[in-house]
């Protein structure tokens, strides 16, 4: 064979380095893509690994589910009902929603259907920034300001309760959920809109009638995420919302969460002691919710992506 | 049907009432979305207000002293930079990688839908689970014990969903057309990717990163157990040591140190919420003005 026609079949032979290189990277990148898959069973894994021990030896469902004596660390008698911390976390949790739902509904309509141009540049980045505000910041805001404030107002001793922790919680959840639900009016085709202003209804009854209607899966997966969220926000709840054992009677009452009591109580704690790997069953509890949430949001908004596909021509 | 329907909208744009109304609708929902935004400028104003005194040249670059009720917030801040610059080297190449699989290879399976899943779960899980996970795994099973490494992988995992769906969603912006452009010459796959996609998507990908580096810096509760100390009289020497950090700085001297000045604390949630919203302000401008160069 002669050099060139040598060349000539080299050229035709695909397994060069550039061949070699593909095959490599194919392989990283598709162990960088299921990485994700890894890190969320290894997080399940290793706290299970600890949590487990507890859930089958000192674990009593009667009692972590029905008393709300969470008292790890007393020497003769320890007992492990989380009661209270549930109720903590639902109270704190329910009155993020009612304060957050509303105004972020509402901030996603104005946003998506009314603002325009600059103003609603401007908003947006706003809620972005409002978004990015640090847990630990607004933990301190509902300490120091937060705490002084509710003082003042409604004459009561302490400021640090379930009404504090609840209304920074909400602040905090509401960037979020505007963001969605907006994202969920955004995904409704204008043609929609369009065909209901021809017959003559105003902006408003498009929204109503048309727009909320059509986007109603992804506002209430909005929400769900909104819930999760605060649901599993930590320091704001550990700050603000008085971390004392107590079933809630109005909102002026101090509790304590679930995510706060891991916070609080895991440093002081001897490794693979039943204190230590009771902390790891609360954080079992805290994942399988979360889990249930996330997924159950990412069910409703996939079948809106689904219906989005089929309508289009 | 004879007759006429009932019509759905009786408005028109004559009819006064309704108009009336949509004017009330609008002026109400943005008061609302007023309310919601209007306390972030009051707490911004606040801190401003109580924690600016306290900030000085000194602050930044001393040690805290007389049981961290005096002096500045250097070890802080540099345990910061420490934690966020090891979780980047962490989880930006995982992050991309994952990226890049999800956006350019992945076909619509099972498996991609799980990997999604499994990214929204990892956004998902409260930030103290990811800490009992970072005790649990790189701590006591990896034996890195509480240290920058395992703190930063921590906050790596906790941070690596913004990456992937950043970077995701920078280089699926890239026109197919210049990829199947690329590849009728002859060019494979990573080459493709190399060469083509990756330039086109980097601004993109730098947003994100960004992002990234933004909510590392703020996050409290994974490195409380894994890496950051309540106080540290010098400075990490590597990434086996302890640090201290801003943020678990703040919660410290807000709620552990009862007989700090009053100042004290406003001081450090500034410098701390100066540098996560420069940041995201950074992530922010540099989104505008990569969206107004764009050629396609």
């Amino acid at each position: 064979m002669n050099p060139q026609a040598l060349a000539r079949s080299r050229d035709f032979d695909h397994r060069g380095r550039a061949w070699y290189a593909d095959r490599a990277v194919t392989v990283f990148v598709f162990i960088g893509g299921t990485s994700a898959i890894l890190f969320i069973g290894g997080i399940f894994a290793f706290i299970a690994r600890e949590g487990l021990g507890f859930v089958f030896t000192e674990f009593d469902a009667g009692e972590f589910f029905g008393s709300i004596a969470w008292r790890p660390t007393s020497a003769l008698d320890a007992t492990y009902g989380a009661l209270a911390l549930i109720v903590g976390t639902a109270s704190i949790t329910g009155l993020a929603m009612v304060v957050s739902i509303p105004f972020s509904l509402a901030a996603a309509v104005f946003i998506g259907e009314f603002a325009r141009g600059r103003v609603r540049e401007t908003l947006k980045v706003l809620v972005e920034l409002l978004a990015a505000i640090p847990s630990v910041v607004w933990g301190f805001i509902g300490f120091s300001i937060m705490n002084s404030l509710i003082i003042d107002v409604f004459d009561v001793p302490i400021g640090l309760n379930v009404l504090n922790a609840g209304i920074i919680l909400g602040l905090m959840a509401a960037p979020i959920m505007t963001t969605i639900a907006e994202d969920a009016l955004k995904a409704v085709p204008d043609g929609y809109r369009e065909a209901a202003e021809a017959l003559g209804a105003t902006r408003w009854q498009v929204i109503r009638k048309v727009v909320i209607p059509a986007a109603k899966n992804g506002l209430v997966a909005a929400v769900l995420l909104g819930v999760g969220r605060g649901f599993g926000e930590t320091m704001v709840v550990l700050m603000a919302s008085g971390h004392s054992i107590n079933l809630p009677d109005s909102v002026f009452d101090s509790v304590r969460a679930l995510t706060a009591t891991i916070a609080a109580e895991l440093g002081e704690t001897a490794v693979g002691s039943d204190h230590f790997r009771a902390l790891f069953t609360l954080g079992i509890l805290l994942f399988l919710v979360t889990f249930a949430i996330n997924l159950a949001a990412d069910t409703i908004m996939r079948g809106i992506r689904r219906k989005g596909e089929r309508g289009r021509p | 049907m004879t007759g006429t329907a009932a019509p759905l909208f009786a408005g028109t744009s004559l009819n006064s009432r309704d108009r009336k109304v949509e004017w009330l609708v609008r002026v109400l929902l943005g008061l609302m979305t007023a309310l919601l935004i209007l306390p972030v400028v009051i707490i911004m104003a606040l801190l401003v207000v109580e924690g600016g005194p306290v900030i000085s040249w000194e602050f930044l670059t001393t040690r805290p002293v007389d049981g961290m009720t005096a002096g500045g917030i250097l070890p802080a801040l540099v345990g910061t930079v420490w934690l966020v610059v090891v979780a980047l080297i962490a989880s930006v190449p995982v992050g991309v990688a994952a990226a890049v699989y999800l956006s350019e290879y992945a076909p619509d399976n099972w498996l991609t839908r799980a990997i999604n899943l499994a990214i929204i779960n990892l956004a998902g899980v409260p930030s103290i689970v990811h800490a009992l996970f970072g005790v649990g795994a790189f701590v006591l099973f990896f034996r890195f014990g509480t240290s920058i490494l395992a703190a930063s992988l921590t906050l790596a995992v906790m941070t690596l969903p913004v990456v992937i769906v950043s970077t995701r969603e920078s280089l699926q912006a890239v026109p197919r057309a210049f990829r199947e452009a690329c590849w009728n010459m002859g060019a494979t796959r990573w080459q493709t990717i190399r060469r083509i996609v990756l330039p086109n998507a980097l601004s993109g990908i730098l947003t994100g990163i960004i992002l990234e580096v933004s909510r590392t810096s703020g996050e409290t509760a994974p490195i409380m157990f894994t890496g950051a100390a309540f106080f540290l009289p010098f400075l990490p020497q590597g990434v086996l040591d302890q640090t201290m950090a801003m943020s678990l700085h703040l919660f410290v001297i807000a709620t552990q140190v009862p007989d700090a000045p009053e100042a004290l604390p406003f001081g450090v949630a500034l410098v701390l919420i100066s540098m996560v919203l420069a940041m995201n302000a950074l992530s922010i401008a540099f989104r505008v003005y990569v969206r107004g160069r764009k050629k396609w």
